[in-house]
């Protein structure tokens, strides 16, 4: 039995390190797509349109890096993945890059041996309230029902926060938003807890999204992003500039609308550079020399991917607040292009 | 002086019984009306059907919208159900990712399916011993038009959802773990040492098992243990744990039947000379079999419903897809309007399960 054991253990150990040793970019080009793991479904960050096929922030992304690497945002194919398979399905090999609303942790990153290739949305967890309680602030909520959702994150902050604060409350445990929504709603819960991304994004399925009020505590971190695995740094890298180039697309004023135009030459010599009309940067990355401009073509900048999925504009309706370009006052801020 | 008689020649007009005793009149008294308490008991659960039917009627179809191109839009036509959210996914429901223009081989492989079960469930169709041969090859069929090969483009597994992941995964785990929970059942009898510990082991360790942790297994640990670059089909792992699972809850509903069979009907067979074979396959299963019918139709329709927790993996079963459709925010917030449609699938299947079981029993009841 032990010596059974022994050799499930070292063929496990095998495949981890043949997996992690392998050049992720080269298996992405032989396959002809890149495999990216996404959520089953959050509003804003990945759903199904009526043709079936996935949108979202979190998918976007997966669209870009397929223009980086192809430059053919179709190609990539998706890999949907709960909360306890995520990390697994990665480590495993199964997907190449996990585009899933992730929150970057100490742990995550280094005991799960993973690579957080940057932060694409600053989220952090809120409560909201019907307005008709006239709470307006969270330190308001002395003994109030929570609805939260069990085995988060946001069940220890929420323990957290009201102890910090010396007050009580009555968890409500509910499995997800829908089930969170539907409990806020018949009144068994005073205030419901999650994201913030996702506190908008059930106001916004409500009959009366202005009798609700998000209460303006956040009282977490939670930078979302998407992550690589461990020991392939050429594969993270191109992950991390293909984050990169949105941000900085949109610093620079790169657009899908002009970025054809820019590319013909420019007087700004950071714009040239990122999209292939000086120097040699694609090969750097072992990537085509234009690969910056696939990307904007193919999913638009920063600014362009945030207002389509959760923007003001969308029933969602998310501000850009923090997760506006450091020109405008946010703490969105990508390394120069050089 | 003469007698006086009395005789009555006319017969007496024969009356009909007294209204309360027949038809209708009398099921409602006997069932309905028959004691104060029961009186009182049928107003309450008129007066309770009366509170719930006509308002979930109205809400279900007086006042439900069926076309619509978003929420906000049903919500703005009516305050009954939005059940365009169904008729505008309603694909995505039935075939998931599977591509559009190869969804003729999903129907006919749907359609064939019958064809093939027909023989199996019902012994008086015409032809049956040819039609046996097809339900025999059917599995490879059914492989060849769901995923390609002879010529038919080949649709990864990957694409697969819906009620389509339903029936794929329903079906060959029914059907896969019958005849290794029959193996399992006889194996745990068996005088053979080896092969009844293997068996017990195997069975008791399955059922000691939540299914969510095989599942788990499946789509995350089984991939450590495979020589890298080989992707192994996550339904096909799937499909095996399903059927695992399902076997060895057969196996103990058989064992039941077998357990139920009188030693001397083992004798009988023995004193007639059957080998082991022979006694099983045409004096003790048969029988067996037949007393296990519930129990094996409670298993299979307990795994048809089991296929819902597929999506703790990540595969868009029905409620999978509800959940990838109610993320949109065109529909967000419909929940209830998707649950009792896939509810509604679900009844559907499970229902016409039970109702050929006790169909079955019935015909095989002769009379002992």
């Amino acid at each position: 039995m032990r010596k059974l054991i022994l050799l499930i253990a070292a063929g496990a150990l095998a495949a981890v390190t043949s997996v992690a040793g392998a050049a992720t970019l080269d298996d992405v080009r032989a396959k002809g797509h890149v495999q990216c793991g996404i959520n089953t479904g959050l509003p804003g960050f990945a759903f199904k349109d009526e043709a079936g096929d996935w949108q979202g922030f979190d998918v976007d992304y997966c669209k870009a890096l397929a223009a980086a690497v192809f430059g053919d945002a179709g190609a990539v194919k998706y890999t949907n993945l709960t909360g306890a398979t995520r990390f697994e399905a990665l480590k495993a090999g199964e997907i190449d890059v996990l585009s899933r609303n992730t929150t970057w942790t100490y742990s995550r990153d280094n005991d799960l041996k993973l690579t957080f290739v940057g932060v694409n949305y600053y989220d952090g967890q809120g409560f909201i309230v019907n307005k008709a309680l006239g709470v307006e602030s969270a330190h308001d909520l002395e003994g109030a029902s929570v609805c939260i959702q069990t085995g988060t994150t946001t069940e220890l902050n929420l323990a957290d926060f009201f102890r910090a604060n010396g007050m009580s409350y009555e968890p409500v445990p509910i499995e997800n938003n829908e089930e969170a929504r539907q409990n806020y709603l018949a009144g068994r819960c005073d205030v419901y807890t999650t994201d913030r991304s996702g506190l908008a994004a059930t106001r916004a399925a409500l009959d009366n999204p202005d009798d609700h009020v998000v209460l303006p505590e956040i009282i977490s971190k939670e930078p979302l992003g998407p992550l690589v695995r461990h020991g392939d740094d050429e594969w993270g890298d191109i992950a991390r500039w293909t984050l990169n180039a949105l941000i900085l697309a949109e610093e620079y004023g790169i657009d899908s609308g002009n970025v054809n135009d820019l590319a013909q030459g420019t007087n700004n010599p950071e714009i040239n550079r990122m999209l292939g009309t000086e120097g040699e940067f694609g090969a750097m990355l072992r990537l085509d020399q234009d690969w910056v401009v696939n990307v904007i073509n193919a999913v638009g900048n920063y600014a362009e991917i945030f207002d389509r999925n959760i923007g003001p504009d969308t029933p969602i309706g998310l501000s850009r607040g923090v997760n506006a370009s450091y020109l405008d006052g946010g703490i969105l801020y990508a390394p120069p292009f050089r | 002086m003469e007698r006086a008689t009395h005789i009555v020649h006319e017969k007496a007009p024969t009356l009909p019984p007294p209204v309360m005793s027949v038809g209708i009149a009398r099921w409602l008294k006997e069932n309905l009306f028959s004691s104060a308490s029961n009186i009182v008991l049928t107003f309450v659960v008129i007066y309770l059907l009366w509170l719930i039917i006509p308002p979930f009627l109205d809400w279900a179809i007086f006042d439900a919208v069926w076309v619509a191109a978003s929420r906000a839009e049903c919500w703005d036509t009516a305050d009954g159900a939005c059940w365009a959210v169904v008729v505008t996914r309603f694909d995505q429901f039935v075939y998931g990712d599977y591509p559009k223009s190869e969804r003729w081989r999903a129907n006919l492989a749907f359609v064939l399916l019958f064809v093939a079960l027909a023989p199996v469930l019902y012994d008086r169709i015409p032809w049956r011993r040819h039609l046996v041969g097809f339900s025999i090859c059917y599995p490879v069929v059914a492989y060849i038009l769901l995923i390609g090969g002879l010529g038919l483009p080949e649709v990864e597994t990957a694409r697969f959802g819906g009620f389509l992941l339903t029936i794929v995964i329903g079906i060959t785990g029914i059907s896969a773990s019958l005849p290794l929970g029959i193996l399992l059942a006889l194996g745990r009898q068996s005088d053979l040492f080896i092969i009844r510990v293997l068996c017990v082991a195997f069975i008791e360790f399955i059922r000691g098992v939540p299914l969510i942790t095989l599942l788990f297994v499946a789509s995350t640990l089984l991939n450590y243990f495979m020589p890298p670059g080989t992707s192994f089909n996550l339904l096909v792992r799937v499909l095996i744990m399903v059927t695992l699972f399902s076997a060895a809850y057969l196996a103990e509903v058989i064992r039941g039947g077998l357990q139920a069979m009188p030693a001397g009907q083992y004798e009988a067979a023995k004193s007639l000379g059957l080998p082991y074979w022979k006694t099983m396959r045409l004096v003790i299963l048969p029988q067996a079999l037949k007393i296990s019918i519930p129990g094996i139709v409670n298993s299979f329709i307990a795994l048809y419903k089991d296929t819902t927790l597929v999506i703790i993996i990540g595969l868009l079963d029905p409620l999978g897809i509800g959940k990838a459709t109610l993320s949109d925010t065109t529909w967000q917030g419909l929940s209830t309007e998707v649950y009792i449609f896939v509810a509604i699938f679900f009844f559907l299947c499970c229902f016409g399960m039970s109702r050929y079981s006790a169909w079955l029993e019935r015909r095989l009841h002769t009379g002992h």
